[in-house]
Formats: structure tokens, C-alpha cells, sequence
């Protein structure tokens, strides 16, 4: 069982959505028996760096996702902001993140021609293989919207890269934490694939 | 590279779809899920819905239809008409859309587009800015779907809404909406020239050609297809359809 951890912040029904349709179960919550039972977690989010991480202590989920990810090591995928929260923090906010995959989020270079926020379709390129990224196509496409992207200290973390002016870690993997900074549930079979891939973990 | 976003606009009037001509002359198109799930399977980048009639009939979105399409649809989703709370907005979030489109309301009270920006993003606001000629050609903005002419310049509205919070304008050419006449590209021009959030070129579209002009020589960062991917050609019968990438690549430089 997947359960998508509400704590305020996006768009949750559209991966429900998504996973509904590959056939896997998942159910969207804020509570923390369900997260403290749950075989794999989905961190979604979009907006605000320390909003988000703000949100997450508020609601008393710091603790329980720490334990779930460092001491169960369960799976867990980030999504976008989602994705961010997982690395050390953000040039966005000045909260600290969770620090579980060493990188940092940094605002996109300013460049002329080059519209902030990075949204739209762009490719990925494989750095590194994944088990999440099994079975996905050469030059898969996926859906964007970011204004900040992530940097891992070490290329080892980095599974997908994208090209936007600069070029980033659009998915990155430590061990058991996984992060994505397309939306999978957006992407078509693309993001199918992904979704079905981190479900068959 | 980011490929240019091709997003079919396609129009809800009382729970059927419909395709206008200059926002009158309605065409059946068929059924929203229907016609959905085809583009879905066609793999198109985003889809727009637009209600056409809520403001006019005073209606709030018809939330059911949409919770039908968010569990077809695989792609970015944006709604339009009959938009006018925060709430309303919520619920079209929560459904699984990732942006509003506002236009009406954004006229009457531009407030409500700083407000779900300041909750969901700039990303998530849609300001919606349809445009028409009026006395001497002069063109000025109009709203509750083309009939209420609000006397604002184009140009000088695109950069308030920008300054209210919305993320992207969807730019609608009232005069070349379903005729497969082209882009306005001067009003297109007008209007990307003066704002740096991405401007959606919507009205005229007739072949491919017509979006590689109004990318390259009047700056649109992505483009709304109406007639052109729900009839086979001008004057014939519905087929919905989506250019193919190949063809788009060449006339557009998609890489």
C-alpha cells in the first residue's frame, strides 16, 4: 500500500489518479497511523520551500517521516517540492530540508530567453541506472514546473538529468529516497512507467 | 530544450463540447470524456477547458465533469469559467487541475488572482484576455465570453494581471477565433512585448505553419488549438486530432 502523505501543500488527486489507473493501491492521508503502516510514502508538494516544511512540523509529520525513512527505510518518493524537501535545503527558503540526499536546491541561473519558471515538457537523460527508471525510454519526456532545481553533491545520487539553460539532477536516488522533479502523474506513460516502477519496488 | 506547449483549448456549454466561430456559431463536438481520452491517447502536452456559458448563466464550475476528466487525463489540466472565490479555485486544485483560468472575475476583482497565487503559485493562474476590434479597429478587451466590452487596452490589461500574480495569459483573438485565418500576431506582439510571463496565443490557428509564425515572430511561448484539432479541415466534419511531433518539430524547432 502507497500512501501519499497530505500535509497541505499541491496536488494530490492527480496521483491517485494516476496510480488508480496502473491498478495500484494508494490512499492520500494526514494521519499518522497510516503513514507509520504504509509499505511506501509519495511526498507530492508545490509552492514554497519553508511553507512546506513548516507544514510538516505543524502537523507533528517531521519525526514520523524521519523514522519511516532512516529507520524503516521504506521507500519513499518526492515530487517536486516533494523532491527538494529531501535534500538539505533550498536557496528558496532558510528552513533546513530533510537531508536524507545530499544535494541543494538552487534558483535557476537568470539567462535572457529563458522564462522562470522552467514549466513544460523537457527531456531526461540517464546519469545513473535506478530501479525507478527502469524500462523507460530513450529520451523520455515529462512535465515541469520549478523555478528552483536541484544539485547533488555527489554524481553518484543523481539518476536523471535535464537540460534548462544549466543542466540538473531532474531525479535523484540515496538508497531507499527517491526524488523526482517532474510531476509523473502529468507525464502520460512516461510518468506511467516511473509511477509503476516505484510501486514495484 | 523545452518543447512549446500545444495545448487544445477545448469549450463546455452545458455539458457538451462545443466549437465556436468568433465566440457565436456553436458546432457539436461531442462528449467532454470522450473526447478526452482521445486526446489523452494522443499524448497532447495540456489540456484547456473552458465553460463557456457558467458566467454568462451566473453558474459555479461544474465540478462533477471535471472530476470525470482529471481521472482520464495524464497531462497538465487547466479550467476556466465561472471561477469567482478562492474556494472555487480549491476545489478545481483538489479535483487534480493545476491551473485556473480566470478572466470575468480578474476584470471585476483582480484581487482573486493574487489570492491563488498567494496559496497555489503564480504557476497555478491562468489570467484569460479576450480581445476584439471595436469602433475604428482599435482593439479592446472584452469579457463574459466576448460580450462585455470593458474598454481596457490589451497591452496595459496584460501587464496589470501580470502585476496582480498571474503566472501565464491565455490571449484569445475574438475576430480570428474558430475562422483558421492565422494568429493575430500583432496583437500577440503587443502583448509579449510588454509582459515577461508566457503568453498562450489562442484564436486562428489553421495549419502548423500559422504557430511556428506566431512563436518566432511574435513571441507566444505556447499556443491553443481550437477548430484545428477537433475538425478535419475548415468546413468539414469533426475528427479530433493532434498535429504529429515530427511535423511540429521541423515547423517549430522542437528538440
Amino acid at each position: 500500500m502507497i500512501t501519499i502523505v497530505d500535509y497541505g501543500m499541491g496536488n494530490l488527486g492527480s496521483v491517485l489518479n494516476m496510480l488508480n489507473k496502473i491498478g495500484v493501491k494508494a490512499t492520500i492521508s494526514s494521519s499518522h497511523d497510516e503513514i507509520l503502516n504504509a509499505g511506501k510514502l509519495i511526498l507530492p508538494g508545490v509552492g514554497a520551500f519553508d511553507a512546506a516544511m513548516t507544514r510538516i512540523q505543524d502537523a507533528g509529520l517531521g519525526v514520523i517521516l524521519e523514522k519511516r525513512a532512516m529507520g524503516d527505510r521504506i521507500p519513499i518518493l518526492g515530487i517536486c517540492l516533494g523532491m527538494q524537501i529531501l535534500t538539505r535545503g533550498s536557496e528558496e527558503g532558510k528552513l533546513p530540508g530533510f537531508g536524507w540526499i545530499p544535494a541543494q536546491a538552487k534558483r535557476f541561473p537568470v539567462q535572457p530567453d529563458l522564462k522562470v519558471p522552467h514549466m513544460g515538457w523537457n527531456i531526461v537523460y540517464p546519469s545513473n541506472a535506478s530501479r525507478l527508471t527502469e524500462n523507460c525510454e530513450k529520451e523520455a519526456r515529462f512535465y515541469f514546473v520549478h523555478s528552483y532545481a536541484v544539485f547533488v553533491d555527489k554524481a553518484e545520487n543523481s539518476i536523471l538529468k535535464t537540460e534548462y539553460g544549466i543542466e540538473f539532477d531532474s531525479a535523484i536516488q540515496c538508497d531507499n529516497i527517491y526524488g523526482v522533479q517532474f510531476h509523473p502523474e502529468k507525464s502520460h506513460r512516461f510518468g506511467m512507467q516511473v509511477l509503476k516502477n516505484f510501486a514495484s519496488l | 530544450m523545452l518543447r512549446t506547449r500545444i495545448i487544445p483549448a477545448i469549450l463546455l456549454r452545458n455539458e457538451s463540447l462545443v466549437k465556436t466561430v468568433r465566440f457565436g456559431k456553436f458546432t457539436y463536438v461531442g462528449d467532454p470524456c470522450n473526447t478526452v481520452r482521445i486526446f489523452n491517447e494522443l499524448e497532447v502536452d495540456e489540456l484547456a477547458f473552458l465553460d463557456i456559458t457558467a458566467t454568462r448563466d451566473g453558474r459555479s464550475p461544474n465540478f462533477r465533469v471535471l472530476a470525470d476528466i482529471a481521472n482520464e487525463c495524464f497531462m497538465p489540466l487547466s479550467y476556466g469559467g465561472g471561477i469567482r472565490s478562492l474556494d472555487h479555485a480549491k476545489s478545481v486544485f483538489e479535483i487534480g487541475f493545476e491551473k485556473v483560468v480566470i478572466n470575468s472575475c480578474a476584470v471585476e476583482n483582480p484581487a482573486l488572482l493574487t489570492e491563488i497565487a498567494q496559496q497555489y503559485g503564480s504557476q497555478a493562474v491562468v489570467a484569460s484576455i479576450d480581445v476584439k476590434a471595436g469602433f475604428l479597429g482599435r482593439p479592446t478587451v472584452r469579457t463574459v465570453a466576448g460580450k462585455r466590452n470593458v474598454k481596457l487596452d490589451p497591452a496595459v490589461w496584460a501587464k496589470e494581471v501580470e502585476s496582480h500574480g498571474a503566472g501565464e495569459i491565455l490571449l484569445t483573438s475574438i475576430d480570428r477565433e474558430g475562422t483558421w485565418e492565422g494568429f493575430d500576431l500583432d496583437l500577440v506582439k503587443q502583448v509579449t512585448d510588454v509582459v515577461s510571463i508566457p503568453v498562450i496565443a489562442h484564436g486562428g490557428a489553421g495549419c502548423v505553419e500559422d504557430i511556428g509564425k506566431v512563436v518566432k515572430q511574435a513571441g507566444a511561448s505556447a499556443v491553443a488549438l481550437g477548430s484545428m484539432v477537433v475538425f478535419q479541415k475548415k468546413g468539414m466534419g469533426v475528427l479530433v486530432n493532434f498535429p504529429d511531433s515530427e511535423t511540429l518539430e521541423e515547423i517549430i524547432n522542437w528538440s
